[in-house]
């Protein structure tokens, strides 16, 4: 076991009657690290996530969480780990002052009431401490969900797709506030289907369908992947995308407004696709840097899907 | 823009088919639709019976001469009431009657026969536990007609005179407990546990079952709580509010009703946590097992039934056969209605109802555990 890991878990299955959600999953987590975890949806992602908290029993597979074992040890896990859910899942019928109270009492804090006023002076909430959880914006009560996580001081923050929902200015907030705490010591495991937001994790993992593709940093990731991108720019790229479809080696197509993205890993099939393009005026032909979501979109083509 | 809104039956059809599908998806609720009619048709069609027969009976006879026997023996036979006790004392004869173990204790006087021989026509002293007119009516309606019939055969050939009116038997009956038969006196202590069986279970099954359906579960879950700390965090306030209901029907069993409030209430109050603890451990096994909230309705609605037609709120207890009392022994509804009517019109004492406190304590104790067991700390 190492000291330095928050989580590591080896070899984790598990199966919702005939169908395997998490197949064979694997994943180490240092301490203090920010980890993005992606995937399509239906990928187990949220199935992982309640695995390592203790919500759900692994059919197969072990590990720790803290240090504790992940199958004898969750009670334990439970008191050092914050949970936030997918769908907002605190009382709505209950003020946020209430709900921060709550929590606070479930995990026996001692300085309760200070403890609650300080959670809702850092959200800048005291003036509406009464109002309904339920009453709140999506942005809102993303911010009282994750105050109500971390109000217990926990060593890891398990974050199912917190930012689904949330406008942009609100995103990049919160990920300020994710980061401030990572620097503070705290491991972050948060799910998401943003890119921009794979893209300010220290780690990334992709998961599809149960099983693990790829790991490691943004620039590990997009450089494994083996995968060349070309944009393609000009004044009619919708007839260039209907004309590369399908050609043999082009594995990718996609359209931004007035550009194109071609992508394949073999690179000589898909220069010779290019080739006619090349020549004609007024389109400019370029190789790019892919982008991460050229590399997940691969990866999802890639996979199959098992629920199929 | 006429045709759209006109009435158009493949609209109409569409939504019909899209409710045909779901009704199926919903299993449960597919069930009870089945399930609920069957039960009312079993409940209302063998278990209920307005003339209750073979009623217990205890007998205290000073005299066991021939006439007393072919007394007793005639009242057995009309079918009514069955001679389950032969007691030494009077004081015993109470106890039996208070403790509702028997519905008649007949008292035979010393001499009778000699009495009966002489004309001076000796008293048959029938007492009835009257708290549910309607078990015992018909039975004591019976009885003079019984009383003499039974007298004709053997007062033949030389007493023969005897036969003539009046009645060579006064026959004393005694409705104690309610001795002007008045219904509301039966009805309503009993509505007390029938409506403290409607709030408990529903309203518990309702509390946890909304934690699941609003996604708040997982986050409880995910809390370090125990189960114990939960269910009983979850059962508590309810306590609180069937005692408000109870004490609503309490004062207008008095205010409204003029019902007699002979025994401790002090006592009543006691007991009823048992009673309400078994309710909502009931309610909360339910929600263990319901998806959402129209589901913990219907089984609340499951275990309702049985317990008002067989717990001898509606109908007398005694009068069903035999597989619906042992049903009804097992509800609390029974045992507390028992509790209840004791309490308030007989003035039961502590060592009156012991005999129904174990069968509901038992009760508790095992929907308590089933409930435990059946909730789980995670989410598989």
């Amino acid at each position: 076991m190492n000291a330095d890991l928050a989580i590591d878990v080896r070899g984790l299955v598990k199966r919702f009657g005939a169908k395997t959600v998490v197949d064979d999953f694997s994943i180490q987590v240092a301490r203090g690290e920010i980890y993005g975890f992606l995937g399509p949806n239906g990928s187990g992602k949220t199935t992982t996530i309640r695995m390592l908290c203790g919500l759900l029993t692994p059919d197969a597979g072990e590990g720790t969480c803290l240090g504790l074992d992940i199958r004898t040890q969750s009670a334990a896990i439970k008191r050092q780990v914050g949970y936030m859910t997918q769908k907002f899942s605190f009382w709505e019928d209950l003020s946020i002052a209430e709900n921060l109270d709550f929590v606070a009492r479930m995990y026996g804090m001692p300085d309760r009431r200070r403890r609650v006023a300080e959670a809702l002076d850092r959200l800048g909430l005291t003036n509406r401490r009464s109002q309904l959880a339920g009453d709140l914006s999506g942005g809102w009560k993303q911010r009282v969900a994750l105050a109500a996580c971390i109000l217990h001081d926990p060593k890891l923050l398990l974050l199912d797709e917190p930012t689904a929902g949330v406008d942009p200015k609100a995103r990049r907030e919160f990920w300020d506030e994710i980061h401030d705490l990572a620097h503070a010591g705290l491991t972050v495991l948060v799910s998401t289907h943003y890119m921009d937001e794979a893209e300010r994790c220290h780690r990334i993992a992709y998961i599809a369908y149960g099983k693990l593709m790829t790991r490691g940093t943004v620039e590990e990731v997009i450089a494994g992947s083996r995968l060349r991108t070309w944009a393609i720019s000009g004044p009619d790229v919708g007839r260039v995308a209907d004309d590369l479809e399908g050609k043999p080696g082009v594995e990718m197509v996609a359209v931004f407004g007035a550009r194109l993205h071609v992508s394949g890993t073999d690179e000589a099939a898909v220069r010779a696709a290019l080739e006619p393009w090349t020549r004609t005026p007024g389109v400019q032909v370029s190789v790019v840097e892919p982008t991460l979501e050229d590399v997940f979109i691969h990866l999802m083509n890639q996979s199959t899907d098992n629920f199929r | 823009m006429l045709t759209g809104t006109r009435f158009s039956p493949r609209r109409f059809v569409a939504v019909m088919v899209k409710e045909f599908i779901q009704m199926r998806r919903d299993r449960l609720t597919f069930a009870m639709m089945v399930a609920i009619p069957i039960m009312q048709l079993i409940l209302f069609g063998f278990a209920i019976n307005s003339d209750p027969k073979r009623l217990p009976a205890a007998v205290l006879a000073a005299d066991e001469g021939p006439f007393a026997r072919t007394l007793v023996a005639a009242m057995a036979n009309s079918g009514y009431f069955a001679m389950t006790r032969a007691v030494r004392s009077e004081a015993e004869l109470d106890e039996l009657l208070s403790e509702g173990r028997v519905q008649f204790a007949v008292t035979i006087p010393a001499g009778f026969g000699r009495d009966l021989q002489r004309g001076t026509r000796p008293v048959l002293l029938v007492e009835a536990d009257a708290t549910d007119p309607a078990a015992t009516s018909n039975a004591l309606g019976a009885l003079n007609q019984i009383a003499r019939n039974a007298l004709d055969r053997d007062l033949s050939g030389p007493l023969a005179t005897l036969r003539a009116t009046p009645d060579p038997v006064e026959l004393r009956v005694h409705r104690r407990y309610n001795p002007e038969g008045i219904t509301q006196y039966n009805v309503v202590p009993g509505l007390m546990g029938t409506i403290l069986t409607m709030t408990m279970v529903m309203m518990t099954s309702l509390a946890v079952t909304r934690e699941r359906e609003r996604g708040t579960m997982e986050n409880l879950l995910a809390m370090p709580v125990r189960p114990f700390e939960v269910m009983l965090g979850k059962i508590l306030p309810y306590i609180g509010v069937g005692y408000v209901q109870v004490v609503i029907i309490v004062a207008a069993a008095r205010l409204l009703f003029g019902v007699p409030v002979v025994g401790s209430l002090t006592l009543l109050s006691v007991v009823m946590i048992l009673f309400i603890a078994a309710n909502l451990a009931v309610g909360f096994t339910f929600s263990t097992v319901a998806k959402n909230q129209l589901q913990a309705m219907q089984m609340s609605f499951f275990f309702f039934l049985p317990s008002m037609l067989l717990s001898g709120f509606m109908f007398p207890f005694r009068g069903m056969p035999e597989w619906a009392q042992a049903i009804g022994e097992v509800l609390p509804l029974t045992h507390f209605l028992r509790i209840v009517r004791g309490i308030l019109l007989k003035g039961n004492g502590l060592s009156d109802i012991l005999g129904e406190l174990g069968p509901l304590t038992a009760f508790l104790v095992v929907v308590t555990v089933i409930a435990l067991k059946r909730y789980r700390q995670t989410l598989d």
